[in-house]
């Protein structure tokens, strides 16, 4: 069993939170703030340096093209699969992006894939539990939406390690949240989470039985969540404008990314005030000091976000029909993620499975607390977790492609994993080394209707007549839902080298660079906070020095002790902004140094002006870190 | 007979070895089979092979886990369903399931040609007859007509179909009972011979069912 803490991590659209096994329940860990969620939300500060989670969130507003939020939107996909997302958020791609490459987003003046992008927000995550226990976290289970298709699957693996993690699985959201709310072993039955967060959504039906939870069914949308309404309403308020303030004026407003910033924050807080309001406030400050103010009943918003909530019924149903089962033999409904909380999303979910959901759980956390769940068990498990076992599937079919643009399923949808299927190819030409296949995803019957998940090349097939070798490709789904091939001539019993292409995703001589990079950049990164820390030192004493020279205390240094201060003034003052850290440093702390006497006799002048009965707001010490001496090295936190 | 798939003495995962499904389950190769019993089974191995469980152990254990666990999983959904167990018996003997074939199937794909299909002798007629009935049906909605005589006349071949395919998996389970008996011995069955003959007479009764099913599938379509 290991020494290390594992945790257990939910990678949100919207909020991310880090969870562990704290004796017989799981506990969010929070962060330096106090708080259990982080924003998933990236943003480069003024000092180019990285800012992540509730800090990263003003930027969205002050320097929108600086920050990024709803990444998990974008991973494990290409440029031709965001067109959508593009028009509904303010993604900004890399200008020289080519068809097929991974996608690279620009924050500032710098570009990251998603997966980098996520690993800063896992990387805050990791430091915060690093804290909380005093001690190195480098394991982790991470969830991922059920829905999500191996290159998204894969990209989040990615980010675990990008991080510095070591993702010990992958588990999917639904089946995280029945963990957490499973862990009373006496539940057992046909229970169904409905997860409806940020950005995707998932049902999925589970039998739970003796400590085993096994998913039956499964199936979602992973582009439909709470900012898909947010998305509806800045439309609305976007349409409005241009109606009251004319058509230029709001297409400016539209161009302005802060505009936009602020109208999203407006209605998201509308949003969250009608779930238990009758209407709610729209109240935008507009360039040229125009505003737009609305007032939104409950009636009005629920007929708004009626199509976008009735596109989780599709699911609900094929999900119901793949597990064979009727409304009726469902024994509870478990809600999850932030968009439950809307009134009508509730009397869907109780309309469609004829219940009322179960709403103990904060939809927020439960699926972050069932991660630790499963982080205890892949530790060797504890005296609750013993008897615990997941049974997962796998989401989507998985097919090859055959003559004819065909894809030949060879593992269904709904499959429990992990999961395999074996195939036999032969060669076309005499002496043919190579064998190509196309693997792909989705329920449909056209290649072209399905998912490309990646193209493997079979190598060192030894060479014979056409059609004589016999290939055994056997294609694994392991309990990640992630795939694995591996090939074998079977005449010969060569192992065949298999070179993948993933569609849409990195190489894992990509993610070994990024994991260097970022340790680059974090060294880059220190070095950049340390020289602006020593700037503000210098910057600190430079000024209780110009106020020291107009103290009395000042005529009575020797002519010599002033011509020495006033040298190193100016020499601090030459490198102070520069990027020379050790320099600013040896400036200061030799400024200090000769300051050392004219502090002592203003402490003298101060106290006995006291005595005199004056107070020592004529000294007047300057707000902030508090000093010894006047020009005292500052203490910054 | 049972696959080992831990050591006796000591209870560790053991490398998994290429077993037929019946053995790993430490089944007979019988038809017949107490689903109850799987499923306790199935359970009862997923506690103790799933990757889960070894998510702490050494590497190879890792990997013996991860290949057991599929075999179990793919062992389970295959025994578990009686159609996809039947067709597993068939492939294990030896017999190829000829018109349902994928090679025939990417064939005519890659050819254009149609698949040769083969009409059970017993549904001439009423193949002859529906496919008739279709046509017209299909004449009729480009003309944008509505013929209700017709209509009520294909759903009524429609619901005699749902008869014989539920009828058919009656007729799949009496050959069921010769396999087993012929298994067990002692019967005039019990030859190799004797245990073609079976197999074949199965073989028809999926080919027969699938027909079916798959003109089923045409009078929904047609009928949208």
């Amino acid at each position: 069993m290991s020494s290390d803490y594992i945790v257990g991590i939910d990678l949100g659209t919207t909020n991310s939170l880090v969870a562990y096994m704290q004796g017989d329940s799981p506990v969010v860990i929070p962060g330096e703030d106090g708080l259990n969620l982080v924003p998933s939300v990236v943003a480069l500060d003024e000092n180019n340096q990285i800012v992540v989670g509730n800090a990263a969130r003003k930027y969205l507003i002050e320097t929108p093209e600086r920050a990024v939020y709803s990444v998990k939107r974008l991973m494990g996909r290409g440029v031709d699969d965001i067109q959508d997302e593009l028009k509904l958020f303010p993604f900004r791609l890399a200008e020289d992006l080519q068809a097929g490459e991974v996608l690279r987003i620009k924050i500032g003046e710098r570009t990251y894939t998603p997966p980098e992008i996520s690993a800063l927000v896992l990387r805050q995550l990791k430091r915060n539990a690093e804290r909380f226990f005093g001690a190195p976290v480098t394991q982790a289970v991470i969830t991922v939406p059920a829905y999500f298709n191996d290159a998204q699957r894969q990209a989040t693996k990615d980010a675990g390690r990008i991080a510095g993690l070591n993702v010990l699985r992958l588990v999917n959201e639904p089946t995280a949240a029945s963990l957490a709310y499973g862990l009373d072993k006496k539940k057992h039955g046909i229970v169904v989470v409905y997860d409806l967060g940020g950005g995707t959504f998932d049902i999925s039906i589970l039998k739970l039985h003796d400590g085993i939870f096994e998913v039956i069914a499964t199936n979602g949308d992973t582009h439909l969540g709470g900012d898909d309404i947010d998305n509806l309403l800045i439309a609305i308020a976007l349409d409005d404008i241009r109606g009251d303030l004319g058509l230029e004026f709001g297409n400016e407003v539209r161009r302005s990314g802060e505009a936009v910033a602020r109208i999203r924050q407006a209605v998201i807080e509308a949003k969250i005030a009608l779930s238990s309001q009758p209407s709610a406030k729209l109240d935008v400050d507009l360039p040229g000091g125009k505003k737009y103010q609305r007032e939104i009943s409950l009636e009005v918003f629920e007929q708004m976000i009626q199509p976008i909530i009735d596109r989780t019924v599709g699911p609900c149903k094929q999900a119901l029909k793949d597990a064979g089962l009727k409304p009726e033999q469902i024994d509870e409904v478990v809600l999850v993620g932030g968009s439950t909380r809307i009134p009508k999303v509730r009397r869907l979910v109780q309309d469609l499975f004829q219940r009322v959901p179960h709403t103990d759980l904060n939809p927020d956390e439960v699926v972050a607390l069932g991660a630790a769940v499963q982080a205890n068990i892949l530790g060797g498990g504890s005296e609750i977790t013993k008897e615990m076992l997941l049974l997962d599937v796998t989401p989507l079919s998985l097919g090859i492609e055959v003559a004819g643009g065909v894809t030949d399923k060879i593992i269904l949808r709904n499959s429990t994993i992990p999961a395999s299927a074996t195939q036999y190819y032969t060669t076309q030409i005499d002496g043919q080394t190579n064998v190509a296949i196309h693997v792909l995803q989705g329920e449909r019957e056209l290649v072209r209707d399905c998912r490309s998940l990646a193209r493997f090349d079979l190598k060192g097939v030894p060479p014979m007549p056409a059609g004589l070798p016999r290939i055994e490709v056997k294609f694994l789904i392991d309990a990640n839902g992630i795939l694995r091939v591996s090939a074998r001539e079977q005449r010969s019993g060569k192992e065949a080298e298999i070179d993948v292409q993933p569609t849409y995703g990195l190489t894992d001589e990509q993610v070994e660079n990024m994991l260097l990079e970022s340790f680059d950049y974090a060294e880059e990164d220190f070095r950049q906070r340390q020289v602006i820390e020593a700037r503000r030192e210098a910057d600190t004493i430079l000024t209780a020095l110009a106020k020291g020279k107009k103290n009395p205390a000042w005529p009575e240094l020797t002519s010599e002790e002033r011509r020495h201060v006033e040298t190193l003034e100016k020499a601090l003052v030459a490198v102070k902004d520069g990027d020379d850290y050790h320099a600013i440093r040896g400036g200061i702390d030799a400024l200090n140094q000769a300051t050392m006497r004219l502090a002592e006799l203003m402490m003298d002048t101060a106290v006995s002006s006291a005595l005199k009965g004056k107070t020592m707001d004529g000294t007047d010490f300057e707000e902030g870190p508090q000093a010894g001496h006047p020009v005292a090295k500052a203490e910054f936190k | 007979m049972r696959a080992v798939h831990f050591c006796s003495s000591c209870g560790k995962v053991q490398p998994p070895v290429p077993v037929d499904y019946f053995t790993f389950f430490g089944f007979p190769r019988k038809l017949n089979l107490d689903v109850a019993e799987l499923e306790k089974e199935f359970y009862a191995l997923s506690r103790r092979l799933h990757p889960d469980v070894f998510a702490q152990a050494n590497a190879e254990e890792r990997s013996w886990s991860l290949e057991q666990s599929s075999m179990l999983n793919d062992a389970y959904r295959t025994l578990k369903d009686p159609i996809k167990r039947t067709e597993y018996l068939l492939r294990l003997e030896g017999v190829e399931l000829e018109e349902q074939s994928k090679q025939a199937t990417e064939k005519a794909r890659a050819t254009g040609e149609l698949k040769k299909q083969v009409v059970p002798p017993d549904l001439l007629e009423e193949v002859f007859e529906l496919n008739m009935h279709l046509e017209e049906l299909r004449g009729q909605k480009k003309m944008g007509e509505d013929d209700p005589a017709l209509l009520e006349e294909i759903g009524k071949a429609k619901l005699s179909l749902e008869e014989k395919y539920d009828a058919l998996l009656t007729e799949l389970k009496t050959e069921w009972k010769e396999w087993d008996k012929s298994v067990d011995g002692g019967t005039a069955n019990a030859t190799e011979e004797g245990r073609r003959k079976i197999l074949a007479k199965m073989l028809d009764v999926l080919n027969r069912r699938n027909y079916v099913r798959n003109l089923v599938r045409d009078v929904n379509e047609a009928m949208e």
